[in-house]
């Protein structure tokens, strides 16, 4: 298997620890003298840019979360002048306003750079023919892969999601080789071929590239197994870029974390204290390389753990095992990511009061299916049936718009929703 | 080869580099760009045993420089030629280039190795006897370029070789860092002179008030805005302000 960049997926440890180090160092002089938001910061702490003379200083930093980005709605995180940002991006999934994300045209080109590193640990060449039924759109995951396939040289064909037919008639026809879509829709293209009398084996199907959504190794068997390809893991966030922050290589063992442009560290999520290497906890991650929007202590908000150990495959970079979980209220339905409390406020915006409510997550076949409970108020209530059901669908197109997934809305009655006993009060995932 | 990590040094109290880290592998030609006192030459004052280091380390082949005068930094391998070219205006040319060697005891070896210069700088043989002084500033250039590679050194360091020289000299000067490049000589380039600098590098630092900003492959930085604004100045940042 093949490395796409060899100098730095192989670096020697201490020339990759002297390269975060001047990339650190530089990333937080920027962000000091171009963000308010980290300047007060850092000012709070009485912390210099210069006081990070050591990779280790930078733990007495604070952590940035995904409140902070939406409070700095929309251009307040932004590192450097509007004229020299020339891609935006734009996640739903967050409380209150949106995040946006910046991309410099150097941005754009370390995008393109670390997602074909990624494609080429999966196994992807550039003989292949790849199918990206991501969505395009404000959200990253399809154009992080889309620009990395090109840069490789392999063909791209951006179907986009949906229209499951035509996709397998593609599929077919274009002799894919390569399949990049959220594990779930490709379960559905398998239940497709099996609706359409199409033998996955007659297809050309090598590599199956999966993310956007939690998914267990079970349902890594049974990709391979109905599409007979091998399906690699990686890692995508969009507030740190996108696609290409770490990937699996044909060792699948962990997924190689891109450490000459993302500072990992793993933390403890109740008490924010830095964890040794190996134990489980949130991971944390600084941009090194992010002109446009930087980010400094990062919490993911996701569940993993670092392994240091030299790989098999030749790369040195560390490995962060299967995301385990999320230690936030944050749920992540079809690939996006919903905080409950966003459902509360557009509800609120809807009917006015405070509403009761409850997110239910199941997963039908192979497909996420978001259900929100509403308790009835007066605000949310009307004698004629078709006047309700109006106001219902009223509602859900509004939730729609607000979280980027179409849920379904059931008005229930008032104290049905009972909240005693339950990790995560506003949420009920059944998808386990 | 060589790697600093969070270097501050300054003159009497006052610092100039604040925490500087940089690196230059075998066979790289690195270039460090800056405006006018942004620490670029007390960079290589400081690498050069010229200047002591508060904080942080400067180490050469795994070697600490921090604590060596700057006579053994030269017999370690790192050969500066400085700002404004500094050569010897009543030597003659010849005696300008054995200088060079003053720390080799190898006399055969640094005959030939005079020849060799001459050889590769054909000015040089020409002017071989003149007084130093009555060369133009670009022949100076390749004077005090000559003379540090007589150290034969494993870094050649420059500081500003482009400095008041006449475009035409820039060329020629220019030419023959790129031939010693070609040559696989190891270069640490100290320029305002960005664009030139970063055609010829393979890296490049930007640096801005004793702290390195940006860094990155110097085709990259070449288009890169930051690193203009770096140079265009304050009018420029003000339309972003």
């Amino acid at each position: 298997m093949s490395i796409y960049d060899p100098e730095a997926e192989q670096a020697d440890r201490g020339e990759l620890s002297q390269i975060q180090l001047e990339r650190l160092q530089a990333t937080l002089h920027r962000v000091y003298k171009n963000v308010k938001f980290y300047k007060k910061r850092f000012d709070a702490l009485g912390f210099l840019p210069e006081d990070c003379q050591s990779l280790e200083d930078l733990s007495r930093l604070p952590f940035t979360t995904r409140h902070d980005l939406a409070a700095s709605y929309p251009y307040e995180m932004f590192a450097v002048p509007l004229r020299e940002v020339v891609r935006i991006h734009s996640s739903t999934g967050s409380p209150g306003n949106p995040i946006v994300m910046g991309y410099t045209c150097r941005d754009l080109r370390h995008w393109a750079k670390l997602a074909a590193r990624v494609i080429t640990a999966a196994g992807v060449d550039r003989d292949d023919v790849v199918q990206v039924t991501l969505s395009y759109g404000l959200l990253t995951s399809a154009f992080g892969l889309h620009y990395g396939v090109e840069l490789l040289g392999a063909s791209v064909i951006p179907t986009g999601p949906g229209s499951t037919a035509r996709q397998v008639q593609i599929m077919r026809d274009y002799r894919t080789t390569v399949l990049v879509s959220t594990p779930g829709y490709a379960l559905v293209i398998a239940d497709m071929l099996d609706e359409m009398g199409v033998d996955a084996k007659n297809l050309h199907l090598k590599v199956g590239m999966f993310a956007g959504e939690p998914w267990t190794e079970d349902m890594r068997r049974e990709i391979e197994a109905r599409l007979f390809l091998t399906a690699a893991d990686n890692y995508a966030l969009s507030e740190a870029m996108g696609p290409g922050v770490a990937g699996e290589c044909q060792h699948r063992a962990g997924m190689h974390i891109n450490e000459d442009h993302f500072f990992p560290e793993i933390i403890n999520p109740r008490t924010g204290e830095l964890l040794p290497a190996g134990e489980l906890g949130e991971l944390v991650l600084t941009t090194i390389s992010r002109e446009a929007t930087p980010l400094v202590r990062f919490r993911t908000g996701d569940l993993t753990r670092l392994d240091y150990a030299p790989c098999p495959c030749g790369r040195t970079l560390a490995r962060m095992s299967r995301i385990a979980g999320r230690c936030d209220e944050v749920v992540v339905v079809k690939g996006i990511a919903i905080f409950p409390e966003r459902v509360g406020q557009i509800i609120k915006g809807f009917s006015g009061d405070e509403p009761v409510y409850q997110l239910v997550i199941t997963r039908e076949g192979p497909v996420d299916k978001l259900a929100i409970k509403v308790e009835v108020r007066e605000s949310l209530f009307f004698d004629k049936m078709t006047l309700q059901r109006e106001l219902v669908h009223k509602l859900t197109q509004r939730l729609t718009q607000g979280i980027g997934v179409q849920p379904q809305v059931k008005l229930v009655e008032p104290n049905s929703i009972t909240r005693e006993q339950e990790t995560s009060p506003l949420v009920i995932d059944l998808r386990q | 080869m060589l790697t600093l990590k969070s270097v501050q040094a300054g003159y009497g109290r006052l610092p100039v580099l604040k925490g500087i880290s940089l690196h230059v592998r075998a066979g790289e030609v690195v270039t460090l760009i800056g405006g006018n006192g942004a620490g670029k030459s007390t960079t290589l004052r400081a690498i050069s045993g010229l200047l002591p280091i508060w904080r942080g380390s400067v180490e050469f082949n795994g070697l600490n420089l921090a604590r060596l005068t700057p006579e053994k930094v030269v017999a370690q391998g790192l050969a500066l030629v400085p700002e404004g070219r500094r050569v010897f205006a009543t030597l003659s040319v010849n005696a300008n280039l054995e200088l060079g060697a003053f720390h080799r005891h190898d006399k055969k070896q640094v005959r030939r190795d005079l020849e060799e210069v001459k050889e590769r700088f054909p000015i040089l043989r020409d002017r071989a006897h003149q007084a130093a002084g009555t060369l133009s500033g670009g022949e100076q250039q390749i004077l005090a370029i000559g003379r540090a590679l007589m150290a034969r050194p494993k870094l050649l360091m420059l500081d500003e070789p482009s400095m008041g020289l006449a475009p035409r000299m820039v060329a020629q000067v220019y030419a023959i860092l790129r031939k010693l490049k070609a040559d696989g000589t190891t270069i640490l380039l100290v320029e305002q002179n960005a664009r030139a600098a970063l055609k010829l590098a393979d890296r490049g630092y930007v640096i801005e008030t004793g702290r390195i900003i940006l860094q990155g492959p110097a085709a990259e930085l070449q288009e890169d805005p930051e690193m203009q604004r770096a140079y265009l100045g304050k009018g420029y940042r003000e339309v972003w302000e």
